[in-house]
């Protein structure tokens, strides 16, 4: 049976991940390679950095830290921010990426999505859609951190991408996004009947109740969440067990060596 | 030991080669993983591995691409007895033919076709993306130590094809997804994965090592 997905989310800025991971004695909280091995150690299913960099010339301290990442953890890695032109994508991939994530860009171009379908495959192309509640059962896609309206509907355009080749979605309220309660479920069950593709749950989680609510209710094939994770308040095995015992199928594999 | 991780423009190999060197060192065994599209460090290796990811079409026709690829395939693999281990669509290029994009032909070293995932269920999402466990049909030594069924251990996969295979006895796993799916073919010295062993986790390097080790 298919297991239902936890993943952690890192922000990764030049190189370095932002706020660190807290849960565990690390030499250096601020390296990704660490962080993913203590995340790889504690049951994630997947890895997500979001690159927050800046400027445009610092891409190669990303591109390393994927590498180094990728050298160390053998679990799949989605790598988002800035994705912007087949290249990025092609640099991501060749670091040892499994996934780029790609957002403003497709916004603006949606045939950016079906090029990389084409190019890479739909396996490697997740597109993530950053949507605000804006009426009663609408939401609007949003960009620049939810300040920037698109006047562009979010489930409209989720049919769009799944139909130009996706192979999956990062779906975020923005809403919700670090309010900690709980995610838009109306959104993400809207979207994820919308779609042929699994949609990934993110954006408000405060509670491991959150996370079951996100799957059940939201039917998402996968959860994201960050602060809870990062600042050890719940681990992810514990949050594995509490999905479990929610009747929710997780995996709980103990190590095979 | 020479291990060759056939390099045929299917992306990036790096981090499976670190996986194979991982999974040698941490099982010791002397292995030499080298990533490569010369097909004569093919013809030469101990043991051959034909990753791939994105379409049958696109793999076949890089795979054909390299002047004397196929033949020294068949040379090390299937006259010389090579262990052979296929990922992905580097397991499905084992068909006779693959149905994405097109009716294209495969290694035809396993009878079948590779087909769309059609779920019983519609509710289920294609691609079949995630963590699932095997179902085991018959015991291999690519799985020694690696429990099965239910309560088993997972592998990672992402497909939305997978290979039908005609004869049922070289289907050693299937995986369950609205009906069982092809996870692992083998005969003779030849095993395929549909799951990425190299992204399995402790899985998957289980797995690897045992590949290493087998003699068949």
């Amino acid at each position: 049976m298919l297991k239902t997905r936890v993943i952690p989310c890192l922000d990764v800025k030049d190189g370095r991940v932002v706020k660190g991971v807290n849960f565990v004695n690390l030499r250096d909280a601020g390296d990704p390679v660490e962080c993913a091995i203590a995340y790889d150690a504690a049951g994630a299913d997947e890895l997500c950095f979001l690159d927050i960099t800046a400027s445009h010339e610092e891409r190669g301290l990303l591109f390393d830290a994927v590498q180094r990442t990728a050298e160390a953890c053998f679990m799949p890695l989605t790598v988002g921010g800035g994705v912007r032109t087949l290249d990025d994508i092609r640099n991501l991939l060749l670091a040892g990426a499994d996934k780029a994530s790609i957002m403003t860009a497709a916004v603006h171009d949606r045939d950016f999505v079906r090029r990389g379908a084409e190019k890479f495959g739909s396996q490697c192309i997740v597109v993530a859609i950053d949507a605000k509640n804006v009426a009663a059962g609408r939401w609007e896609i949003f960009t620049h951190g939810g300040r920037r309206p698109t006047g562009i509907d979010a489930v409209e355009y989720a049919k769009e991408v799944t139909a130009l080749g996706a192979g999956e979605i990062l779906l975020t309220s923005m809403d919700r996004d670090g309010a900690k309660s709980g995610f838009d479920i109306e959104l993400t069950r809207t979207i994820a009947d919308a779609v042929s593709i699994p949609v990934i749950a993110s954006g408000g989680v405060g509670t491991l109740e959150h996370l079951v609510e996100g799957v059940r209710d939201g039917h998402a094939s996968a959860v994201l969440a960050a602060s809870i994770f990062h600042f050890g308040e719940f681990t992810i095995g514990g949050a594995k067990d509490y999905m479990a015992k929610a009747g929710l199928p997780m995996r709980l594999d103990r190590p095979a060596f | 030991m020479n291990v060759a991780i056939i390099d045929y423009g299917s992306g990036n190999l790096h981090s499976a080669a670190k996986a194979f060197e991982r999974a040698a060192r941490e099982s010791g065994i002397d292995a030499a993983i080298s990533v490569t599209a010369d097909a004569e460090a093919v013809r030469r290796a101990d043991r051959v591995v034909l990753p791939g990811v994105g379409a049958f079409a696109d793999c076949r026709r890089g795979l054909l691409e390299i002047e004397g690829m196929a033949e020294a395939l068949e040379d090390a693999v299937r006259k010389g007895g090579a262990p052979f281990l296929g990922i992905c669509v580097g397991m499905q290029l084992l068909a006779e033919r693959g149905l994405e994009h097109g009716d294209t032909p495969g290694l035809g070293w396993i009878g079948g076709a590779v087909v769309p995932i059609q779920p019983s269920d519609p509710k289920l999402k294609i691609p079949h993306m995630g963590w699932n466990n095997l179902d085991l049909n018959r015991p291999h030594p690519v799985l020694e130590g690696i429990a099965t069924g239910r309560d088993g251990l997972n592998a990672y996969f992402v497909h939305s094809y997978h290979l039908l295979a005609s004869n049922p006895d070289d289907v050693i796993a299937t995986t369950e997804y609205g009906g069982p799916l092809t996870a692992m073919v083998g005969r003779d010295t030849i095993v395929g994965v549909q799951f990425h062993p190299e992204k399995s986790q402790s899985m998957g390097l289980r797995l690897i090592s045992n590949f290493l080790r087998w003699r068949p």
